[in-house]
């Protein structure tokens, strides 16, 4: 079974780690990284950029609404996300556009990551 | 990281709206900042034992509240103080407090805390000194470190900017929309200021003083929560990412000015990049450009380019022009010069900046472009002449060694060139 594992904290307090602060958990977390990823066990690991840099398209109204910050209501829920290479938001909106017209309601979230660390599953092994 | 550290980490974080909220509650700068020191304190003293509180903010907001009650009332009749357990238990106090701050109230009292400091008799550095005192929490010590200053004549000039705040009186009426709008402006311009404090320092001062850089961009984070639709914000926070993102590259280990073109990319700090680039797509959407959204376009491009060489100029000169339209001034002139070098040749440049001559004779940057140009069209006496003028303005060894570099390559090829 592949488990998500969603990563929740103040944004305040973590955007406020100073370089040193940031690099110390970042080493810490490397540990256990490795030893999943050298059990074969860790899939595609991403650190999102702040919420000010997220976009939210509203797939619930016709036309879609975009809009400006993170996606904040509370009667929905997170059920799954996708990882897109795209060049810039423009090119984001235009996929979620044509996901959302596959299954119209609800809403995306468009976060840009800032790291990235592709699969390490035997699956996913090119 | 230790419990300590945690808290440290939640006090800063919470800082800017607990503060504003206070500040809301009392009407009075020292009594707020007292009553917030004192719930800072008692975080420190409860959080450990018991774990942090569900919601931080409305914790400090309601124990510096009770707190700085109780002393006023403690200095009228000596009543005892009340048992902490008893205030940090009330979670539905908590509970409704805050859920008031997520209204609309709670954007305004953080853009009036922001505000006050912009107070336009301050001096911009008191301006600045007051905004990383009173909202980022900064001790005077770090600030006159910051600022290069005797801790106690930090400790003055913060003392100044206060009593002339307080006699200025602080708006405490909810803003109308267009009031709202000009606060923020002048909100935005201090930010933008504490960051180039902190830019603009040499090579050996720095580390020292990079610090001011991540405050600026802590504000800026700030602002957008506050005002998440704001394309200027947007612009303003993407602007000061992507010129911090070059932080570690732009000084060699001399302390010497490296220019962009013979930085090394690879040190430029690639998620800093991202989230500006992020920020400048969405701030692109809103089709309401501004000086800090092009300013920050102009450092997009350069950021964009994966050498030196790759640099669009072209598009870098049309945005300095628009950009003249929106903040006319010399120096931005000046800038789309080195631009237009680039694309149709050193004359054309020195065509746009000869009429800037009056204005910026004290420019240390007018002398150095200037001579730059000069020297690509080969009038080399004339180039050491505006080197000369460059070196006696610059205000930094690293900008006056910079200076020499080519004072130095001139007086070699003249060497080359004069007969043997």
């Amino acid at each position: 079974m592949l488990y998500a594992i969603l990563c929740y904290h103040s944004e305040a307090i973590v955007g406020g780690w100073s370089k040193d602060e940031d690099d110390a958990v970042m080493e810490k977390l490397e540990v256990v990284h490795q030893r999943l990823a050298t059990e074969g066990r860790l899939g595609p690991v991403a650190r999102l950029l702040p919420t000010s840099a997220a976009t939210t398209f509203r797939k619930d109204s016709d036309p879609p609404l975009v809009l400006d910050g993170p996606f904040a209501e509370t009667k929905e829920q997170l059920l799954g996300f996708y990882i897109v290479d795209c060049d810039d938001l423009d090119q984001a909106l235009a996929v979620a556009q044509e996901l959302g017209r596959a299954n119209p309601g609800g809403a995306y979230e468009l976060r840009p990551i800032g790291v990235f660390y592709p699969s390490n599953l035997p699956q996913d092994a090119r | 990281m230790s419990d300590l550290a945690w808290i440290d980490g939640a006090l800063a974080a919470a800082r800017p709206q607990a503060m504003a909220a206070l500040l809301r509650y009392f009407r009075d700068l020292d009594v707020a900042e007292e009553a917030f020191q004192e719930a800072s304190l008692r975080a420190l003293r409860n959080w450990p034992d018991k774990g942090p509180p569900r919601d931080p903010t409305a914790w400090l907001i309601f124990v510096g509240r009770n707190a700085a009650l109780d002393s006023v009332r403690r200095k009228a009749r000596e009543a005892p103080l009340p048992q902490e357990v008893l205030i940090s238990d009330l979670e539905d106090a908590e509970a409704d407090l805050a859920e008031r701050l997520d209204g609309a109230d709670y954007r305004d009292d953080v853009l009036r805390l922001l505000f006050i400091c912009c107070h336009p008799d301050l001096p911009a550095t008191q301006q600045i000194a007051l905004a990383l005192r009173i909202v980022c929490g900064l001790s005077v010590a770090e600030i006159a470190r910051a600022f290069l200053v005797g801790e106690s004549a930090m400790e003055q000039r913060i003392t100044r900017a206060k009593a002339r705040v307080a006699k200025a009186g602080t708006p405490f009426e909810t803003p109308g929309a267009v009031e709202r709008v000009e606060r923020l402006a002048a909100v935005m311009a201090m930010v933008y200021l504490l960051f180039n404090e902190g830019y603009s320092a040499s090579g050996g001062e720095a580390p020292l003083r990079s610090g001011l850089c991540d405050e600026a961009i802590r504000l800026g984070r700030l602002l957008l929560r506050l005002f998440p639709a704001e394309p200027e914000v947007m612009g303003l926070t993407a602007l000061m990412l992507l010129q911090h993102a070059r932080a570690q590259a732009r000084f060699d280990a001399h302390g010497a000015i490296i220019l962009m073109e013979d930085q090394d990319r690879s040190r430029w700090n690639g998620r800093m990049i991202a989230e500006g680039l992020a920020l400048i797509d969405k701030a692109v959407r809103h089709r309401q450009p501004g000086a800090y959204q092009i300013q920050a376009a102009i450092a997009a491009l350069h950021a964009r380019s994966p050498r030196s060489i790759d640099t669009d100029w072209p598009q870098i000169a049309g945005l300095y022009q628009a950009l003249e339209h929106h903040m006319p001034s010399p120096v931005v002139t000046l800038n789309r010069a080195v631009a237009v070098s680039k694309t149709e040749g050193a004359q054309a440049a020195l065509a746009l900046i000869e009429p800037l001559g009056e204005r910026l004779s004290a420019y240390f940057h007018f002398h150095g472009v200037r001579g730059a140009m000069l020297l690509e069209e080969g009038r080399s006496g004339e180039a050491r002449e505006a080197f000369d003028r460059a070196i006696a303005l610059a205000r930094t060894p690293a900008e006056a060694a910079h200076i020499r570099q080519h004072i130095d390559r001139l007086q070699a090829e003249a060497a080359q060139a004069s007969p043997k």
